[in-house]
């Protein structure tokens, strides 16, 4: 019989195994995955893991993506420290996208240096202002943000599917469902010639190391996680709780807002109906995946980021469906938040499990 | 615009087959969340019980077999969410996350080849005698099983929480778990029936989506309503006769958008849709701000884990 004891203190080792150990069994059950659809295992690893890493292309793509899962993830895991658990990122993606590209389209073949550093506010303030709603309907309405920010992304990708069929469409455009292409001074700078890794990468290096200071340096970052992990002791040590459920959303808003001005403003470079694959609730994953830890976020959205190249490496050389690749992020964080429970428990065997010494497996 | 006898009967109708889903799907919820576990998987195990019921009901020609393959499909995700949250004492919020990440991808995945398969939809049930009674007859006596069974269903919760002994037992666990160890009930048991009993009705609701409100498999087709039913049962204050009145209430607002441009409201079909959101936020609030009310109502232990050693 398997059974679980209460380790004295939590392990550090185990804190920083469990993903390593999840990731493990999420390829195992992704390659059984692949045997019961009877797709050529083999066939099938090569296409998600090794083929889109395979090229410096691939590499770069892979910054691409990881760039936006990394800005949230580092937002989110703030948040997550301090149980305010906001699940509407992607909505406030949206929103930043929506507000950056309607600047853009505002100085529509303006070739002026402040085009993009407004598009970028923009996309910020678009973001915080998502963001600021369930700031505002928890702290003054006690409503609970999970359900808020999520009802508020469905919001707002109504939002920019209006507009992108209305006011923002492209006139020229044969009446797509989608806005002009930005002009040059609208895009983003390119950092690595012939591939599409534009300067948001190093934004989300830059933000990395704001958060790790912010964290660990700080008073704020000590009321953070004292917040999350006790918040009783919070209370008595004077932090406000509504101060850090405020920052907490409004940081993250900025961050996610900055993340969709980048998607839009870099390689989509316009307005379409969907401007992101769901970067806003993967990031989550990757919060949890890298611990909730500014650098650990950067391996975790190097990971996700992968997830996402192999799914679609994966449709073109195997033709599997792109659900795939949700369905190895789910996979991942089930085995993750099982793998988990070695943190603060150990696992023993005994031919038979105590009455009070914790649940049998 | 004159009262119009027919159409109105045809709204009704469709604000039935819009709440219905909501209405399994919340039902079940507040069971599990009575039980003291919070449970946010709800639109991924919706999501496998509208793609498992739709295509077992597709390939076997029985919609018997579908639902039940839904509500299997349902359970299925709840025992992983269950297994997690109740044994390992995972977060109950992140798993429940991975269960609508995973369920939404899983979905999709099985549900590929069945996109712009046809369904006949389920069969109707005219009760006999009442259901020809002249617009009172289609409104009230004329529907598929799964309609009358989401009635059924509200009413067997409400006598289940109030008036057994079960009942009790499973309050006394969401309030109080450690008294309820103390005499002696199993936390971790009574959790684990809540918690399959929110899958299978997540499932219920799922096959009532693709294979009656469609009927057909689109992906993600329930489209946030997992996340609605959980507002509902906090509009609700987890009492089972509020709950139903919510349902139909969101059912109706979900309907409106489609008879807007009939009854001369002209603007943007984004915004209509928008509305069902909107109208969550808003409740949420409403019954949120009332903080005594959420106290009184709400289970004691709601999304903290059960540790029986302490």
């Amino acid at each position: 019989m398997i059974s679980l004891q209460a380790r004295a203190e939590p392990s550090k080792l185990m804190g920083f195994c469990a993903p390593l150990i999840a990731l493990l069994v999420t390829l195992l059950a992704g390659l059984l995955l692949f045997a019961i659809l009877g797709v050529p295992v083999g066939q099938a690893f090569y296409a998600f893991f090794i083929e889109p890493v395979s090229s410096l292309y691939g590499l770069s793509e892979l910054g691409v993506k990881a760039a936006p899962l990394i800005m949230i993830a580092v937002a989110l895991s703030i948040g997550f420290r301090a149980n305010v658990w906001n699940i509407g990122a992607e909505g406030q993606l949206i929103l930043g996208g929506v507000c950056g590209g309607a600047v853009a389209l505002y100085f529509y073949e303006v070739d002026a240096w402040y085009v993009l550093p407004l598009m970028t506010l923009a996309g910020i303030l678009g973001g915080m202002l998502w963001a600021a709603i369930p700031a505002l309907l928890r702290t003054q309405f006690n409503a609970n943000e999970i359900l808020t920010s999520l009802m508020l992304t469905y919001v707002a990708a109504l939002l920019l599917s209006m507009l992108v069929h209305g006011q923002l469409r492209d006139p020229d455009g044969f009446n797509f469902p989608e806005s002009r292409l930005f002009h040059a001074a609208a895009t983003l700078p390119i950092i690595m010639e012939g591939t599409r890794l534009h300067i948001g990468a190093l934004v989300a290096l830059l933000l990395v190391v704001v958060a790790w200071v912010l964290l660990s340096r700080t008073l704020l970052g000590f009321a953070l996680r004292v917040n999350g992990n006790a918040p009783r002791a919070g209370l008595y040590a004077g932090f406000a709780q509504k101060r850090l459920v405020w920052f907490s959303l409004l940081f993250c808003g900025a961050a996610a807002g900055c993340a969709g001005l980048f998607e839009v403003a870099g390689p989509i470079g316009q307005l379409l109906p969907t401007i992101s694959p769901g970067y806003g609730f993967t990031a989550i994953i990757v919060a949890f995946l890298g611990r909730l830890h500014p650098v650990g976020v950067v391996f975790a959205g190097l990971v996700m980021a992968l997830s996402y190249l192999g799914g679609e490496s994966a449709q073109i050389s195997l033709n599997l469906p792109v659900a795939v690749t949700g369905v190895f992020q789910g996979m991942l964080l089930f085995f993750l938040l099982a793998a988990d429970v070695l943190i603060n428990y150990r696992v023993v065997w005994r031919k038979r499990p105590q009455a009070n010494s914790g649940a049998s497996l | 615009m004159t009262f119009n006898p027919e159409i109105t009967l045809l709204i009704a109708l469709t604000v039935i087959s819009a709440a219905t889903p909501l209405v399994f799907a919340a039902i079940g919820e507040l069971v599990v969340e009575k039980s003291g576990v919070l449970n946010l998987g709800v639109e991924g195990m919706m999501l496998a019980g509208a793609v498992s019921g739709f295509a077992v009901a597709h390939f076997s020609g029985s919609a018997f077999l579908g639902v039940l393959a839904g509500v299997l499909a349902g359970m299925a995700l709840a025992l992983v969410f269950a297994f997690l949250t109740l044994h390992l004492r995972a977060s109950q919020v992140a798993t429940g996350l991975a269960l609508t990440i995973f369920g939404v991808g899983l979905s999709a995945l099985v549900g590929q080849s069945l996109i712009g398969v046809a369904y006949s939809g389920m069969p109707t049930y005219a009760i006999p005698v009442l259901a020809d009674i002249a617009y009172i007859g289609p409104l009230f006596f004329q529907h598929d099983l799964l309609v009358y069974g989401s009635i059924v269903l509200v009413v067997a919760v409400s006598l289940f929480l109030k008036h057994t002994r079960a009942g009790l037992i499973v309050k006394a666990v969401g309030d109080s778990p450690e008294a309820a160890h103390a005499l002696g009930y199993s936390v971790l048991r009574v959790r684990y029936l809540a918690v399959l009993f929110g899958g299978a009705c997540a499932g219920l609701a799922g096959c009532y989506l693709s294979m009656a409100y469609a009927p057909m498999w689109v992906e993600s087709m329930s489209a946030g309503r997992g996340w609605i039913a959980l507002a509902l049962v906090v509009f609700a204050t987890w009492q089972p006769g509020r709950l139903l009145f919510g349902a139909y209430l969101f059912g109706g607002i979900t309907i409106l958008q489609l008879h807007a441009q009939a009854i001369g409201i002209n603007v943007p079909s984004q915004l209509m849709s928008m509305l069902p959101y909107l109208a969550t936020i808003f409740v949420l609030v409403l019954i949120s701000s009332d903080s005594g009310r959420i106290r009184k109502n709400a289970p004691a232990s709601i999304g903290q884990a059960f540790h029986p050693i302490k």
